[in-house]
């Protein structure tokens, strides 16, 4: 991973760096020793690894606008950080920034059920919302299958999907408002309890904009009424490019169903290990869909599902009977990156978009590619928008295996786009898909967006190093 | 996950098993999320994926402990609520007891952290010593709020203090070992842990397991020569005293599985429980081994044991709501979830969960004295859950929860107290009043 040059005078005033910071957080907010400081050289990329200059804790809005005017004057470089599951590496580190970590803004701040929002700190897990709200019957939509640990302000920072983004749209389809701290160290309030924000669509681009160009220290969310039912059905087939089909045929149909998630046979077997929630272990492929509503909608709609799978020959087509057995068959889905730490050591999961008509076509480059590099991989993914996560699984204890992998994964991503599709759908580029930028926009598409963060952030100091390719000129002070 | 152990460090059969625990390890980052000291803390360094990370680092260097690990290693729970929810089947009980075997021979701890915890290690494995030193904690008791100073020693001592019952109960009638008869028609023989400290801080707990399990028609046999698990020496990285007690359980009961038949090693102290289970794998590669994975197999916690004999009550239903308390060291280190509410259901019982039952409340064995910061923090959290759910009595199954939770306007009781009242059994103390 090729970082870009340190700034020699920053690393030069590290302790005065640091302790300004402790002038500023409380004691156990700033973390400087070295071996301390090792847990946050990583995410949860862990291939890519770089010690921070310094770790930075803050509590409140007010402390994090407080670090990054420190910092904007010193010139430090800042990594924002939430729970650190970023599998595109969006938090790694650089050796002469402060990664701040938004872990102890963890608070529900308000949950205003008669304009269906919450007001939540960045550090809130996204699972932590629903938690608060479902008594009432609410829940928030997009579900990363790391919505267990990953924060909101990452959600933010990335635009999040998960697998019922197929139905309720993505991160920046369910949020009204922003809370957010400007490198120099102001705050400023997007948007409110209202559809909309006033003005330009900020928040339209400060959503996906990956930590470059503010820092986000709280979120309103939409929160919505919970269906009336919701069940989930698995269907098997005999080889992925028959369950491709089928998902297109589903969604050619018309049909949207809320979840339709494909995992092939690899999958299926570190999934079932894991949750043993009765996933067919003779399938070549898998499909999960969920369809929600009443008893007659969730009838009629299986039922259209079951007879359009029925013309793919599937191997068994199986309807949970009970919440219970629904759970089971999300609780393997959910767990699948880790689950595949079962049967490999190591995984790099990949994360392109294609169009849904190109699956089976896809389906069958990647098994052909991972046939010549010699290297296994899972594939699971939401289907239903085409937003592919192959897991390639390496040995990280050997080099030779993880160049491999970095070069699968990049061919990978290079047929999404060569397909019509895009090199992210929902983890960002990070510095994962850093330098493979270029394969998707020309160097003029670039230079664009490099404007918009020049206008937010001049001193490229927020998250530098991720999403823009480190050879091309960046426009100011990240070559200066 | 990647390490790198050299060719040589691989050969110690410690570090392969933690190499071996480590490249399971993804780094997913699941387990932060439910760790209680990373939703207290906030702090990659006190979650899972953090300590992982910094044990790592302490093994690969091969150069022993150093301050800044044992601070976040000594801050972990060992509530083992990360294994429950880790997808890749990191086995970081291992680990982190590995850790702390290393941390123990290679760091020299302040004075007054080596005198807590020889003092801990000393006294409560004996339940002799533990009985004098009670009485004399329940006489100091009041004097709690006079100990001056914000010193950890000064937190310490006052922790352990409000910890010593109001008054000790005295010894019971069914206590020492002995064999207890089975009433009517012999259905089984089963051994039990009488355990250590729960003799003393509790005896009516084991009591209320002999009468129900004799009314049952199980003989229950207190083996000669068994005692403490070996638990508490084991999670301060004591190996040898750990050993020590684990093989004279071991010697104990097989004597009495190959004399006259054991059925199951039953356990009402979840936390031994889970150290009991685990017995093969503290014996790996020693001349015990077999014996061990033996002693392993044929431990069962009492509500698995319930459950698999057939639990029925006697007396009508007495209209409470219990709220069920879930041990870490039951639905974490032992992953049994369902069996000790479905048996107080059976019992008449209406059973409620308080929210975030997977957090810890902060007994964690010693944790409550070694760490007076964290523990009332998480008492507090899960006192006011509990409360929340508007009970007439909490359940549990550990005698660590039920000492950390009294105290806090709850009748704690231990579930296996419920379920023998409700099978002709006297009614438990303190839930007379709250009928």
């Amino acid at each position: 991973m090729q970082q870009p040059e340190p700034k020699r005078h920053v690393l030069a005033r590290r302790d005065a760096i640091v302790a300004g910071l402790r002038g500023i957080l409380p004691e156990s907010g700033v973390i400087a020793e070295a071996l301390r400081m090792k847990p946050y050289e990583t995410d949860g990329l862990p291939a890519y690894r770089q010690m921070p200059l310094a770790v930075a804790l803050p509590e409140t809005t007010e402390q994090v606008a407080a670090v990054l005017k420190f910092l904007h004057r010193e010139g430090v470089r800042v990594i924002p950080r939430g729970a650190g599951t970023s599998l595109s590496g969006g938090a790694l580190p650089l050796e002469d920034a402060v990664v701040v970590g938004m872990m102890r803004m963890n608070r529900i701040l308000e949950i205003d059920y008669a304009d269906r929002c919450a007001t939540v700190q960045a550090g809130v897990t996204n699972i932590g919302i629903t938690n608060a709200v479902q008594a009432e019957g609410f829940f928030y939509a997009p579900d990363p299958s790391s919505q267990l640990a990953c924060m909101i302000g990452g959600n933010v920072g990335m635009n999040s999907g998960g697998a019922h983004c197929l139905r309720y749209g993505v991160t920046a389809n369910n949020l009204l408002g922003l809370r957010v701290v400007t490198i120099e160290g102001e705050i400023i309030d997007i948007g409110g309890h209202h559809l909309d924000a006033a003005g330009y669509d900020w928040l339209g681009l400060l959503t996906g904009s990956e930590g470059q160009l503010v820092m986000v220290t709280e979120v309103i969310v939409r929160i919505l009424r919970g269906p009336e039912g919701a069940r989930a059905m698995l269907a098997a087939f005999k080889s992925n490019e028959i369950a491709g089909q089928c998902v297109d045929s589903i969604i050619s149909s018309g049909i949207i169903p809320v979840a339709l998630e494909f995992m092939d046979r690899p999958a299926i077997h570190a999934c079932e290990a894991f949750a043993h929630a009765g996933y067919p272990l003779d399938a070549e492929a898998l499909l999960i869909i969920e369809v929600e509503g009443s008893v007659a909608e969730q009838d009629f709609l299986l039922g259209r599902i079951k007879e359009i799978c029925s013309q793919f020959d599937p191997i068994s087509l199986k309807v949970a009977e009970s919440a219970e057995q629904s759970l089971a068959i999300w609780k393997g889905r959910k767990g699948a990156f880790g689950a595949v730490g079962r049967i490999s050591p190591d995984y790099l999961c990949m994360d392109g978009t294609i169009p849904t008509g190109q699956l089976p076509l896809v389906l069958r480059r990647i098994g052909e590619m991972s046939d010549a590099c010699g290297l296994k991989v899972a594939n699971i993914f939401h289907a239903g928008d085409g937003n592919l996560h192959p897991l390639i699984m390496f040995d990280a204890n050997d080099p030779a295996s993880f160049a491999t992998a970095e070069k699968f994964g990049a061919d990978i991503l290079r047929l999404c786009v060569e397909v019509g599709g895009c090199l992210t759908g929902e983890h960002g580029v990070g510095v994962e898909k850093r330098d493979l930028m270029p394969v998707q926009f020309s160097p003029d598409d670039l230079a664009q967006q490099r404007r918009i963060k020049d206008a937010f952030d001049p001193g490229w100091l927020l998250n530098p190093s991720k999403v823009f390719p480190l050879q091309a000129p960046h426009t100011l002070a990240i070559a200066a | 996950m990647q390490t790198n152990f050299t060719a040589e460090q691989l050969r110690d059969p410690g570090i392969a098993t933690a190499n071996k625990i480590l490249r399971t390890c993804v780094h997913c980052g699941m387990c932060t999320a439910t760790c209680p000291t990373f939703v207290l803390l906030g702090d990659e360094l006190d979650s899972p994926r953090g300590r992982i990370y910094l044990i790592k680092d302490m093994l690969e260097s091969g150069r022993g402990a150093p301050e800044e690990v044992v601070r976040h290693v000594d801050r972990c729970l060992s509530c083992l609520s990360c294994m429950t929810t880790c997808p890749s089947g990191v086995h970081y009980m291992h680990l982190v007891d590995q850790a702390r075997e290393v941390i123990e021979q290679t760091y020299r701890r302040p004075w007054h952290d080596r005198a807590a915890r020889a003092l801990l290690a000393g006294l409560l494995p004996y339940p002799g010593r533990l009985r004098l030193a009670m009485i004399g904690a329940s006489a100091a008791r009041p004097l709690r709020g006079a100990v001056p100073g914000n010193s950890m020693l000064a937190k310490r001592l006052r922790a352990m203090l409000a910890l010593a019952p109001k008054r000790l109960p005295g010894p019971s009638a069914l206590s020492g070992v002995r064999t207890h008869k089975a009433e009517g028609d012999k259905r089984g023989r089963v051994a039990l842990l009488a355990g250590c400290a729960q003799t003393v801080l509790d005896p009516e707990i084991n009591d209320a397991t002999i009468r129900l399990l004799t009314r049952l028609g199980i003989e229950v046999v207190v083996a000669e020569g068994a005692g403490c698990c070996g638990a508490l020496a084991h999670h301060m990285g004591k190996h040898d005293p750990a050993m020590a007690s684990a093989r004279a359980n071991i010697a104990a009961w097989l004597r009495e599985a190959d004399g006259a038949g054991l059925d199951a090693i039953v356990v009402n102290t979840s936390g031994c429980g889970t150290t009991v289970k685990d017995y093969g794998f503290m014996f790996r590669g020693e001349r015990e081994q077999a014996q061990a994975e033996r002693v392993a197999g044929l431990a069962m916690d009492v509500s698995e044991y319930l459950t698999k004999i057939g639990y029925a009550p006697t007396r009508e239903p007495p209209g409470l709501t219990v709220a069920y308390h879930a041990a870490c060291s039951l639905q974490h280190g032992q992953k049994i979830t369902g069996e000790p509410k479905a048996l107080l259901r059976k019992a008449g019982f209406r059973v409620v969960e308080p929210a975030e039952g997977h957090l810890c409340c902060g007994s964690a064995g010693t944790y409550n004295i070694l760490q007076p910061d964290i523990a009332p923090r998480l008492r507090e959290r899960k006192l006011d859950n509990l409360h929340r759910t508007k009970p007439d009595l909490v359940a549990a199954g550990n005698i660590g929860c039920i000492t950390q939770l009294s105290g806090g306007g709850l009748t704690v009781v231990h579930s296996v107290q419920l379920l023998d009242w409700m099978a002709g059994g006297p009614v438990p103390q303190g839930v007379a009043d709250v009928r």
